[in-house]
């Protein structure tokens, strides 16, 4: 959730703000929520001070890819930020929307959870990273009152991918046969996601253009945007994220190929 | 090289988890934790219904997903192809956990005994602290085939080498062995029986088959 949202929050901060870097506090808001969000897995984790243990497996972990980002991302943005350079600034967008791609590829890893391992997942939640981060942007500008016509029509865009991809996600769940709680899970978000994660959004969007003294429109369009994609992330994480169970497979007869251990040692760096 | 799978015969096995209950006697493993169970399936609908009983646990695959997301190396896979967890670097993720699509895996936090807060003689004798707040799951008896094969024994053959669940079943479903020997038991009853490996799919390549003549 909030590792998303401050990664993509890094990512649409570069591109609305550019040529110039966006105000300091942006950077301290994407790095406390990309932070809140790793000391919460800290918290949760059986041997918290093996921590730097996470490091130890680049060539196929996600996990440690994500760490590894984070620790760059991190500096890079910190010094960027006090050092208001636009180079390194671009540079902490890369980082984060890397980080952003490692907590998508994390997800669709769990071969055990057939609704994470959906390849559609990818582009989900990078999205919905994209989305919440433009949504923070485009609120605090329009505190500063620097938002563009510009901006809100990105905004809008990601808004319409979000959902574009939400969908595309569901009837690729379908089609694998998910696990019906899974389905369950979704179908009973889809109404709200749709609502509170897209129409309004757009609506207020509109609203805030067509009557200028609705200065409130942009706030709401920018919280409806990020709260449901935090509780799109809730839901999957927590009530769809039923696992496939145990089956029969198919019979076969002769003696079996057998394949050999694939081993670590050795592993070729695997994406 | 020896690759060891594991077999279960699905038209032996009667349900009447001793396999269960020794791999517990044998790692002492906590309340609520089952390395091997067994699973009662129906299967089919009225009038035509069956029941089979289906062992599960670790499927120690040749391509195993738990490896692979690891993010410490705890878990690795040795050249035999038994899936290990190294306790001293596990960091207690739970990424392994839910990356195994056989829910072979598990995680305990605090120490738990069968009866009360004080441990059974065995449990006493195997506890171990270091499996604490890091994932645990079957071994296939991984330090009873190494102290076998030390003394020229042979696992799957010689009890002393062979996982406690093989050697406890009654039916002798479960079976162990190396299957890369075409003489071994394992091979010559996968060349013998219709066999499947479960979530073949997934591209895990397990190293459990599960023999089922179904009528």
């Amino acid at each position: 959730m909030f590792g998303g949202s401050g990664s993509g929050l890094l990512v649409m901060m570069a591109i609305l703000a550019a040529p110039r870097t966006a105000p300091l506090v942006l950077a301290f808001v994407a790095l406390a929520l990309v932070g809140f969000g790793l000391l919460m897995v800290w918290f949760e984790i059986g041997r918290p001070w093996r921590f730097l243990h996470v490091f130890f497996h680049p060539q196929t972990s996600w996990m440690t890819r994500e760490g590894s980002v984070g620790i760059v991302l991190f500096v890079v943005t910190l010094a960027g930020g006090l050092m208001h350079s636009v180079t390194m600034m671009s540079f902490a967008a890369i980082l984060g929307l890397v980080f952003l791609y490692c907590q998508a590829r994390i997800l669709k890893a769990a071969a055990g959870i057939p609704a994470w391992r959906e390849p559609v997942i990818v582009p989900l939640i990078t999205a919905s990273g994209l989305v919440e981060g433009t949504a923070i942007v485009v609120m605090f500008f329009h505190a500063m009152n620097a938002t563009a016509p510009w901006m809100l029509g990105l905004f809008v865009i990601l808004v319409i991918a979000r959902l574009w991809i939400w969908c595309a996600y569901r009837n690729a769940l379908v089609r694998s046969k998910a696990p019906a709680g899974t389905l369950r899970a979704f179908t009973k978000l889809h109404r709200e996601f749709f609502i509170a994660g897209f129409l309004l959004p757009i609506l207020f969007v509109l609203t805030s253009f067509v009557l200028e003294l609705a200065i409130l429109a942009t706030y709401f369009a920018g919280v409806f945007a990020l709260v449901s994609g935090w509780r799109m992330k809730y839901v999957l994480v927590v009530k769809a994220s039923f696992k496939q169970g145990y089956g029969i497979g198919k019979l076969r007869r002769g003696r079996p190929v057998v394949k050999s251990p694939v081993r670590r040692e050795g592993d070729p760096i695997q994406f | 090289m020896t690759r060891y799978v594991m077999t279960a015969d699905l038209n032996r096995c009667v349900g009447c988890q001793t396999c269960t209950a020794a791999c517990k006697h044998t790692n002492a493993t906590p309340p609520e934790i089952q390395w091997r169970k067994v699973l009662d399936v129906e299967m089919g609908e009225f009038p035509n219904v069956e029941r089979i009983f289906m062992p599960v646990g670790c499927q120690h695959c040749a391509d195993p997903p738990c490896m692979h997301v690891c993010p410490s190396t705890a878990t690795a896979q040795r050249d035999d192809g038994i899936v290990t967890i190294d306790y001293d670097l596990c960091i207690g993720c739970g990424y392994c956990m839910v990356a195994c699509p056989y829910d072979a895996r598990y995680k305990v936090d605090e120490a738990r005994f069968a009866y009360g807060k004080k441990p059974s003689a065995t449990e006493a004798l195997r506890f171990d602290e270091g499996s604490l707040g890091v994932a645990q799951k079957c071994t296939f008896c991984a330090d009873r085939i190494d102290e076998g094969t030390a003394k020229g024994l042979t696992p799957g053959v010689d009890p002393e080498a062979t996982p406690a669940c093989v050697n406890s079943c009654i039916a002798n479903a479960l079976q162990f062995g190396d299957i890369e020997d075409e003489h071994s038991n394992v091979s010559e009853l996968l060349a013998e029986n219709a066999y499947f490996q479960m979530h073949e799919e997934l591209g895990t390549e397990t190293g459990f088959y599960y023999l089922w003549n179904e009528k």
